[in-house]
């Protein structure tokens, strides 16, 4: 029986786990060694991880903090932040990585995802795009840790990306980080309706629910979050949490 | 005993390492036939597009020393993913014959925007007969696939377990000392690693 994956977005700032809220107000969550291991033992299907100045700051997510998070982490894991070159990739798909994930470097080089998919296959080849709505309610693409607005429409770039043989787009709601109210279907919706990969929603995840909506309103292949999986309690007391299998079974084998 | 993960430059070899680790073992990762011939037993991993799989096999020039050592010398052999269908006759990836080791061949998923391809995500098994590799496996746990194309085998007494995506696929196959996982085993938990154990053991 297939189930959506549920995956875990942790964001790196400084070799330690942070979370942000809207891309910004980032809150020291703890060692990203020690999540993984918390993430192993709950039997965690994926992992995303990201380092949020990479790209701002021109350089590219450590080679040696994916070693260290492969050697230690007994499920698929992706990784990203400021990939820009074959060699980056290269290098971090040896360094443990199943995936990479490619954001600002997507929008600038118009022949690098392209270029990595017929090297590494799509199927180790993300492409996460990071969305705001605009002040008259448009669908903007913003790159570099969201600081800077492409004006690109985040659904003919998905298309664009699928063609270029991205595996899955990973779509994350910019404006819905961190502040989990849920997903924004909307926006979700309107990419997986254009496109026949698989769609990884981010975004606004608050509790299970959200998971259940984005999977059956929102046609997301897969489900991922940050806040809901660091945080617990009504004071968002940090604390690393995963789902039972048997809860998500029953929530998502069946929209009643 | 000397257990060889074949490096053929496709896919990450380093998890299917890390993996064998675990369980206390320290394999050779190897791309060279002279290392390769003295294995007792041997792993063919890999990610990636068939014709390129087999395009390297040829350029690493492993072709024969794998083919004397599966065919004639019975080394134990497991195939992953990959690795897996190159053991097949031939793959509509690329219209490529493979090694051709089981009676079976490599097809493409094809549905109408229902079900997404690649395969990618957790998934269990429909065990089809009792077998070394599936010791202490049950059809409850999920192994992780990502593959756009699957195997169908020609011979059903070769199928060790299947596996439904919109279609029933193998998942695992067995014949003689040749076997094959198309979910990675070496990225799926603890029921992973009981599989990666059972080749040891075999």
């Amino acid at each position: 029986m297939f189930i959506p994956r549920i995956i875990p977005v942790l964001l790196l700032k400084n070799k330690g786990l942070v979370k942000t809220i809207k891309f910004r107000k980032e809150r020291y969550i703890g060692d990203p060694i020690n999540a993984v291991k918390i993430f192993n033992d709950f039997k965690t299907d994926e992992l995303v991880f990201l380092d949020i100045t990479a790209s701002k700051e021109n350089r590219t997510i450590a080679r040696d903090i994916v070693k260290d998070i492969g050697d230690e982490a007994f499920m698929p894991f992706a990784v990203g932040g400021g990939i820009k070159s074959v060699n980056d990739i290269a290098n971090l798909l040896k360094a443990g990585a199943e995936k990479v994930i490619i954001n600002t470097n997507a929008f600038l080089n118009d022949k690098f995802v392209e270029e990595a998919a017929e090297i590494f296959g799509s199927q180790s080849i993300v492409v996460s795009i990071d969305v705001k709505k605009s002040f008259i309610g448009k669908y903007e693409c913003w790159i570099k840790s969201g600081t800077i607005n492409t004006k690109l429409n985040p659904v003919e770039f998905a298309k664009k990306m699928e063609d270029c043989g991205a595996g899955e787009i990973l779509i994350n709601s910019i404006d819905r980080d961190g502040t989990m109210i849920g997903y924004d279907i909307d926006l979700i919706k309107s990419i997986t309706k254009v496109v026949s990969i698989p769609v990884i929603a981010c975004g606004g995840a608050g509790k299970l629910e959200h998971l259940r909506e984005a999977y059956f309103l929102g046609s997301a292949h897969a489900l991922a979050a940050g806040s809901l999986f660091v945080y617990h309690g009504p004071r968002n007391a940090v604390l690393i949490n995963y789902p039972l299998k048997e809860e998500l079974n029953k929530l998502l084998y069946k929209w009643e | 005993m000397k257990l060889v993960i074949i490096d053929y430059g496709m896919g990450n070899i380093r998890s299917v390492e890390k993996a064998f680790a675990r369980i206390g073992l320290q394999p050779i990762i190897s791309s060279d036939p002279k290392v390769i011939n003295t294995a007792d037993k041997l792993i063919l991993p890999g990610v990636g597009h068939f014709k390129k799989g087999i395009e390297n096999l040829r350029k690493f020039s492993l072709f024969e020393i794998l083919n004397e050592l599966v065919t004639k010398r019975n080394i134990p052999i497991l195939g992953i993913c990959l690795g897996m269908q190159l053991m097949t006759e031939f793959s509509e990836e690329g219209n490529c014959y493979g090694f051709g080791w089981v009676k079976a061949r490599t097809v493409r998923f094809s549905f109408n925007n229902k079900l997404k391809i690649p395969h990618m995500g957790w998934n269990n098994l429909f065990i089809q007969r009792d077998n070394v590799l599936l010791k202490n496996i049950s059809e409850e746990d999920l192994f992780y696939f990502v593959h756009s194309y699957y195997i169908i085998c020609n011979n059903n007494q070769d199928i060790l377990s299947t596996t439904n995506y919109g279609v029933e696929f193998v998942s695992s196959f067995n014949y003689k000392n040749i076997f094959g996982t198309q979910f990675h085993p070496e990225k799926s938990h603890q029921q992973g690693l009981q599989i990666i154990k059972n080749f040891v053991d075999i």
